[in-house]
């Protein structure tokens, strides 16, 4: 192996690394809301409503991210719908990784002991308030491992944003094994930049889950 | 609107309750005067549980009315957001102690008592604080303010739901079998606080298996089976002399197995 030329690649593929976090990072926090959004939808009173975020979250996972992001990138401008490819990778992250995680939410939510509805209802809490200071607290702890494995799902994802040509980790390693003809030295180090995020996702998502339920080791 | 002192604080006219096809409560009629103590003992599936959830409408019911302090609880010409004022007003004024006792994990015990006069009443944190102070000191726990409830145990568990529930200062406090998940030796501790709710002449509705404590802290006792009121009399007359024969039966088994 190449050592030095790993240490002479290594600032690019940082700089590309940071665009990968940028798009997974983005597409999560859209995602979130797209995900609560589809939950309120899910439990709307108006039938076809909920018929509508069923069959949105069915079609999202029945399809591959790779088909999703090529049928908006290249189809979107047949309907008027142009998107550079950054946006692109951001937009339809976020919608794909929204589908899943509405059900982790829904999950979560619904995991709540059905009796600590009872309780704040009989205190005289509304609906929402309800949810607000009892079922969301706990349902947070539930909810953010199951995120970060999509956090982690939605990182590996952005890979394949690379097909659109944004410039992230994989498609700057393609662009140096054209020049430099060492995929072996060039994979290996972008897979251990891969490593070094998904670890540090996990590292939050372990931290976050933590101060969620420290009340259950109080 | 103010209530003469006749008025009763709990009212149930013929209420009837189906889930699906079984009738659960078969016409109950029940007048509680303030300041008196019901209980409501009975076999499993007799309906008594449903009785007391339907008082706060936890359970919806069927037919009848429900009233309390004059006010009419059930509201079925109400839908949507007027209903969900209404029924949030009218709870506002009973306390509910539940069997699992429904404490919130996530809130400290003090969060606990505090949180619904905070949030509900709008009272400051310092005042809440008082009161919740208060309210742990009268049920024993003051120590354990600042601990959380996967700490207690579950008679202290069950004490702090009995203060979350006073610190709405309700007109009525419902226990929906509060010590039945108990460990034999961590009820007394339970009862003992509410005999002292009894002694302040608070309100009570009570659906019990400690047919004692029953017998002990009631002015009033109603044996149910089957969705409607078997037998009701002076705790005295209905756990010595039960006039029916279910009653007899029901009692020869409890009593017997508490003796």
């Amino acid at each position: 192996m190449d050592i030095n030329l790993m240490i002479e690649i290594a600032p690019l593929l940082v700089k590309a690394a940071w665009v990968t976090v940028d798009i997974s990072a983005r597409a999560l926090v859209f995602g979130f809301f797209i995900a609560s959004a589809l939950v309120a939808l899910r439990t709307s009173r108006i039938p076809p409503i909920r018929w509508l975020a069923r069959s949105y979250i069915s079609v999202v996972r029945g399809t591959p991210y790779f088909v999703q992001l090529l049928l908006v990138f290249y189809g979107g401008p047949a309907i008027g719908l142009r998107l550079d490819p950054f946006t692109c990778g951001v937009v339809v992250g976020a919608f794909n990784i929204g589908a899943y995680m509405s059900e982790a939410i829904r999950g979560a939510i619904e995991s709540v002991e059905s009796g600590q509805n009872e309780a704040s209802r009989s205190l005289g809490f509304g609906r929402l308030e309800t949810l607000q200071y009892i079922i969301l607290p706990q349902a947070a702890g539930l909810m953010i491992r199951s995120v970060g494995v999509l956090a982690i799902i939605l990182v590996k994802n952005s890979s394949l944003v690379s097909i659109i040509s944004v410039i992230e980790l994989t498609y700057q390693a393609q662009r140096l094994i054209g020049s430099t003809y060492k995929p072996l030295e060039v994979f290996t180090l972008s897979a251990l930049m891969y490593i070094i995020i998904i670890y540090a996702v996990m590292g939050i998502v372990e931290f976050l889950y933590r101060r969620a339920t420290r009340y259950t080791f109080l | 609107m103010t209530q003469t002192t006749d008025t009763p604080m709990v009212e149930l006219k013929g209420v009837k309750k189906r889930f699906g096809d079984l009738e659960v409560l078969k016409g109950i009629d029940l007048r509680v005067d303030r300041g008196r103590i019901i209980s409501i003992i009975g076999p499993s599936g007799s309906g008594k549980s449903t009785l007391l959830r339907s008082v706060n409408n936890l359970e919806v019911i069927d037919e009848g009315s429900i009233l309390l302090d004059g006010m009419q609880v059930n509201r079925p010409d109400l839908k949507g957001l007027a209903y969900e004022r209404h029924i949030n007003h009218i709870r506002q004024n009973m306390g509910m102690v539940f069997q699992h006792f429904n404490l919130f994990p996530h809130l400290s015990t003090l969060e606990n008592v505090t949180l619904a006069p905070r949030k509900l009443k709008g009272m400051n944190a310092s005042g809440a604080r008082e009161l919740g102070m208060e309210l742990l000191e009268r049920v024993g726990l003051a120590d354990k303010a600042q601990a959380y409830p996967s700490s207690l145990s579950g008679g202290q568990k069950q004490r702090v739901a009995i203060a979350r529930a006073l610190a709405m200062q309700p007109k009525v406090m419902l226990f929906d079998e509060a010590t039945s998940a108990l460990d034999p030796e961590l009820v007394e501790e339970v009862n003992l606080v509410m005999k002292g709710l009894a002694e302040e002449h608070m309100t009570m509705l009570i659906v019990t298996h400690e047919m004692t404590f029953a017998r002990d802290v009631s002015d009033w006792a109603m044996f149910m089976d089957g969705g409607v009121v078997v037998e009701a009399n002076t705790p005295e007359n209905l756990f010595s002399h039960p006039d029916q024969e279910r009653t007899q039966h029901f009692l020869r088994k409890h009593l017997g197995a508490q003796a």
